[in-house]
Parts: structure tokens; sequence; C-alpha cells
């Protein structure tokens, strides 16, 4: 069995808001990633997706607590560290973080080479000058990223450029994990697809050991990652192969998702697209049963007082809902005809 | 019974039958070009486009970033004036050369923009962003009660409720109730010709539904010409009737959606169709420079 890179158990961190109430963004989420292997987190906008990544990183800063739980880094427990000790022990080192406006990040009067002797320095004070350099020409090389590009401002780069530098740099120090966050929405179809390559070339090279991806494109996702994730109000409802989820969606949100994919092949200008009605619910006060029931079409009376834990069907397969994957399947296959 | 009515609601069947060839001319141009600076800092944005966008029409201009979309649909609005070319609107070539014909212009033809969040004036209610619309399509000295009616007509087309967003400001809902809003307003004013900027790239695919759904109830319930700017091929196939693809300011290719999306001619179309993620094909990750 593959090594274990990260693990995080039942996790909950919660943002607190002027007024002091408390706002649960993710509640009680546990997953694992072994060595080599990608997971892709999909769900709305607001739904925790970014909440997830920034907790399981240990880089609490206020609005945002740790509550409860931990989140494991190749045995290291980051869960309850300080945010300065995060910074020097993990950040670059452990977990690598690409923000989604990672590109706008670069400082605008200093060259690239010196972003990269930040990173370098921050782990490790006493490295020379001429080891840096040669450190990043090889990566740089390795990567296929012109090496004059270490001498330029982030203005002289085109938007897909600085985004591929962007992550050469962060993962300068070989990370075990690599969280993207949107790394390619801001991007047009071309250079998202440079981008991608290049992680997925990262990957093989073994550069980074896993990465966690986030994006609301499932298309996407699924050319992307092994495994995919979909969380709704703070909880995951499902897991599986990003092939099992796409093709297979057993909850009625993952359904919803990958009904409103789009893309252009052939057939699916016929398909009905289908909406999910209304909002993700206010984390303020979320619903006391089923937090999807509100919006669900299969929702059963007591689905709005009972919530369901998050439980495995099938090897590798999770999901959370008061119905049986059997009995969804087949209203599913009854509704396509 | 419940289940049943979002059922139907949610569903969007498209009519892909429809013949629009015989529908008339609604917004032509013939060799509209756009030319910015002067001397060695020339640049040509839209480069002698011919179009032709019928009555009901629902069209999709696509491009990459810097392909001349915008400035093209800045032209179609009146925004902004056109180095060369001509534009028709109705069989009639297209006067707006006083501020008077440009009002009245823009009675024709509306907008909906890529980012809700800057669309709406901040210091200004949703009640009065209605309003206006009412106002401005003649119901100024109606009683308070019909437009108030009109206007919970408008947000329940859309699925919104009037009641929550009475005395509301326009930051205080999402981007995506936002993006509604502003469906909501072209359902009051009724123009011939929406043109719609990109309206669902800053919004998630989920609300994304939602919104294309929402354009083609409108686009039939009042029978108008959509115009539609997008750099999301797949989301161009799903919608449109008629593609044009846009290169350097120049229209590679145009047909039904079917032609050029299924069997694309110009190589940019295929690079572009090749480069988009897709689910039942391979995405060959090799074909890419760079």
């Amino acid at each position: 069995m593959a090594k274990t890179i990260l693990e995080v158990r039942e996790l909950t961190t919660k943002y607190v808001t002027r007024f002091r109430e408390d706002v649960y963004a993710v509640d009680h989420v546990s997953l694992s990633i072994e060595e080599g292997k990608s997971l892709g987190i999909a769900g709305e906008s607001g739904c925790g997706k970014s909440t997830l990544a920034l907790s399981l990183m240990g880089y609490y800063f206020p609005p945002l607590h740790y509550m409860s739980g931990d989140s494991i880094v190749d045995g290291k427990n980051l869960s309850g560290m300080s945010p300065d000790d995060v910074r020097k022990n993990v950040l670059g080192s452990d977990v690598a973080y690409i923000p989604q406006a990672a590109m706008n990040a670069l400082n605008p009067i200093r060259k690239i080479g010196a972003f990269i002797e930040d990173v370098i320095r921050a782990h490790d004070p006493a490295r020379s000058r001429q080891d840096i350099r040669d450190m990043a020409r090889k990566r740089f090389e390795e990567l296929h990223l012109p090496q004059e590009a270490l001498d330029k401002h982030a203005v002289e780069l085109s938007g897909g450029m600085k985004q591929r530098v962007v992550i050469a740099v962060s993962t300068i120090l070989s990370p075990k994990v690599l969280i993207a966050d949107e790394p390619s929405s801001a991007l047009d179809v071309t250079s998202q697809k440079v981008v991608i390559r290049m992680l997925k070339e990262m990957m093989e090279k073994g550069f980074i050991k896993s990465m966690i991806f986030i994006t609301h494109e499932l298309p996407l996702l699924y050319n992307v990652t092994d495994d995919i994730m979909v969380m709704y109000a703070g909880q995951i409802v499902e897991r599986g192969s990003a092939k099992e989820m796409v093709f297979d969606p057993v909850h009625p949100y993952s359904r919803g998702l990958m009904r409103s994919i789009l893309v252009p092949e052939d057939g699916t200008r016929a398909n009905k697209l289908i909406a999910i009605p209304g909002t993700p619910p206010n984390l303020k006060k979320p619903p006391a049963g089923c937090r999807f029931a509100p919006r669900c079409r299969y929702a059963m009376p007591e689905c709005q007082f009972n919530a369901y834990p998050i439980r495995d069907f099938a090897p590798g397969r999770s999901w959370r809902c008061a119905r049986t994957p059997e009995h969804l399947k087949e209203v599913y296959a009854r509704e396509d005809g | 019974m419940k289940m049943d009515n979002a059922k139907d609601q949610n569903t969007v069947t498209l009519d892909r039958r429809r013949d629009i060839s015989q529908n008339p001319l609604c917004l032509s141009g013939k060799g509209v070009t756009r030319v910015f600076g002067t001397g060695r800092r020339q640049m040509t944005a839209v480069d002698h486009v011919d179009f032709e966008f019928r009555k009901g029409e629902l069209v999709s201009i696509v491009g990459e970033s810097g392909s001349g979309k915008t400035t093209l649909s800045r032209m179609l609005l009146g925004l902004l004036s056109t180095s060369d070319g001509e534009i028709w609107f109705e069989g009639k070539p297209r006067d707006i050369s006083t501020r008077a014909k440009k009002r009245q212009y823009w009675k024709n033809i509306q907008a909906i923009f890529q980012d809700p969040f800057s669309s709406f004036n901040v210091f200004h209610k949703i009640d009065d962003v209605l309003l206006d619309c009412i106002r401005m399509t003649g119901g100024r000295d109606l009683p308070k009660e019909k437009k108030t009616e009109l206007m919970t007509q408008a947000c329940s087309f859309v699925n919104l409720k009037f009641e929550e967003l009475t005395n509301k400001y326009p930051f205080e809902l999402s981007g995506g109730q936002m993006q509604r809003l502003m469906i909501a307003r072209i359902f009051l004013l009724k123009p011939r010709i929406l043109l719609a900027d990109e309206p669902t790239s800053m919004i998630d695919a989920c609300s994304r539904a939602t919104i294309l759904d929402m354009l083609l109830n409108l686009r039939d319930e009042i029978g108008m010409t959509v115009i539609f700017i997008t750099h999301d091929i797949g989301l161009a196939y799903y919608i449109s009737d008629t593609v044009y693809i846009m290169e350097h300011g120049k229209f590679v290719e145009h047909g039904s959606a079917d032609e050029v999306i299924l069997s694309p001619k110009a190589p940019y179309t295929k690079r572009l169709i090749s480069d988009v993620p897709k689910i039942h094909e391979a995405w060959d990750l090799s074909t890419v420079e760079g």
C-alpha cells in the first residue's frame, strides 16, 4: 500500500464574524491522500473549498479559527501550530499553496530570481547565492520554463507564464503536498492547458508528492485529478474516483453539479442542462438536518431534522444521504429514461 | 407534487429545430473596423468584419482574450464609434449621431456585463434599479401597486423574491443573484437585442446553468435577439444557434453551432476546441506550445 502523505481527521474550523457569530466553514472533514495521487475538490462558491485549503495547512488567521481535529502531513501534525511556525517550517517545504490570484502576488519591483532566493533562505538561511541560482536554473530547465525569466520582472511576463513561474517558485523546495486553488480560472484555455501540463509533469518528476486541486470546473478536475470530492456547506457529501464521480454520481448535489457540465462534444447540445434550485444555506444558521435538504428534489420529510454521517458504500467511495446509493441510482436511471 | 414542480422549472429543453434563416434581419454589419492609436502604435482591434444577426437568433461570438470581442460589442452597443464600415439596425443604417437618437437606440439594445459587482450603482436600492426600467418603458404614471406588481413579476421570472429584495442594496446580494437581477431588468425593458458579454464567467458552474436557463426563457418570452460574447466554447455550443469564431479582430469561421464545433474548418477553431478539457474524449496535453 502506498504511503499516506496527507491525513485529515475530523477537522473543524470556524470564522468569527464582527458580531461574534460562529460560522463553521469546515465541519468535521476527514480525508487522506496517498503518495503520487491527486485529489480534486468541487463545489459551489461559498461551500468551504478555499477555507478547507487554509485549514489543512494549519494557517489560521483571524477571523478563521481552529476548533478541533488533526491535519497530518507525513507524520507532522499541523493543527494547533502557530501561524509563524507554519510559515517557517511548513509552507514551502511540506505544503505549498497557490491561491486564486497567485499571479498578481508577485512584487512588481523585484525580479523572479529574488523570490526564489526568499523562499529558500526562509528555510535555509546559510545557502549561498550561487547555490540558489543553480538550483533555480536547474528547476526552470526541468519544467521547460525559460531561464531568462529569472532575471525579469513580473510585468514582463504574460499571464500564463506568470502563473507557471509562481507555481515553480512555490514548489522549489519540493513540498509533499501542493494545494492549487483555482490555479487556471483567470487564464484562457490555451494557457490553462500549459499550466495543467506543468502540474502533471511536476507530479511525474516527483517535485511534488501529492496535489489537491480546487475548482468548480468539473471537466478540468476530471482530466487532472485521480479522485474527486464534492463539498457542500462545509461538509463532504461524496467522494470517489474522477470517472465514477462524473459518470456515476450518487449524492443528489453531486449529480446536480455534474449536470451543469458544458463541453464542446457531440450530444451535449441535446442534453438537458439542469440547475440546482435555490442557494447554499447561510452557515451562521445551517439547516438542522441534512444541509442540502431544502434544495433537494429527493428529500424526505425526515431529512429536515436528521443529519446523516458520511459513510463508505464501495472501496474508495463514500456518500452522505438518507437514501441508499442503489435507490438513488435507480431513481436517476428512471429519470434519464 | 413539490418535486414535480422543481423538476419542471429546472429542465431546459432546447428546440433545436428552430429555423431562423427566414426571420428578418435585426442587426447586421459590413466591413466593421476599429483602429486604436496612430502611426507606429496603430492597432486594429476589429478588422473588417461582416455579420448578420436575425430576429430571435442566439448568436455567440467566441474568441480568446485580446481577439477583439469586447471592442466589437462596444461598437454594437454604440459606446464606441466605428473607424470604418457600417452597422444596420432592422434594415436601416443605424443612426446614433445625436444624444436623443442614441437614447432611442438604447431602448432597443441592452447589455449584461461580465462583472455583476460593478454593474450596479451602489448608492441605489434594488427598487430604484427596477423602477428606473419601468419609467424608461413609459410606466412613470402607473399607480404604485401596479409598479410593485411589475417588479414582483420580473423578480419571480428569475426566481428571486421581490419581498426579500425590496429596500436592499445590490451589494447585499451574491454574484449569481445580481446577474439574475440584471436579467429581471431586461425582462422589464423588453429590448429587441440583448448583448451578453461573458455574463457567466465570474459565477460558478452551478449558477451558470440557472443564468443560461433564464436567458433562454427570456429569449422565448419576448423573442429578442441575443448576442452572447464568450471565451467558453462549450457554453457557446450549448446555447447558440449560430457561432462566430474571432481571432485577431477577424471572424475566421461562422455557421450553425453543430457545423462549427463538430466539424471545424479553421485551424484556430480546431486549436480552441482541442484546448478545452472534455469528458468523453481524451484531453491531449502534448499538443500545446510553450
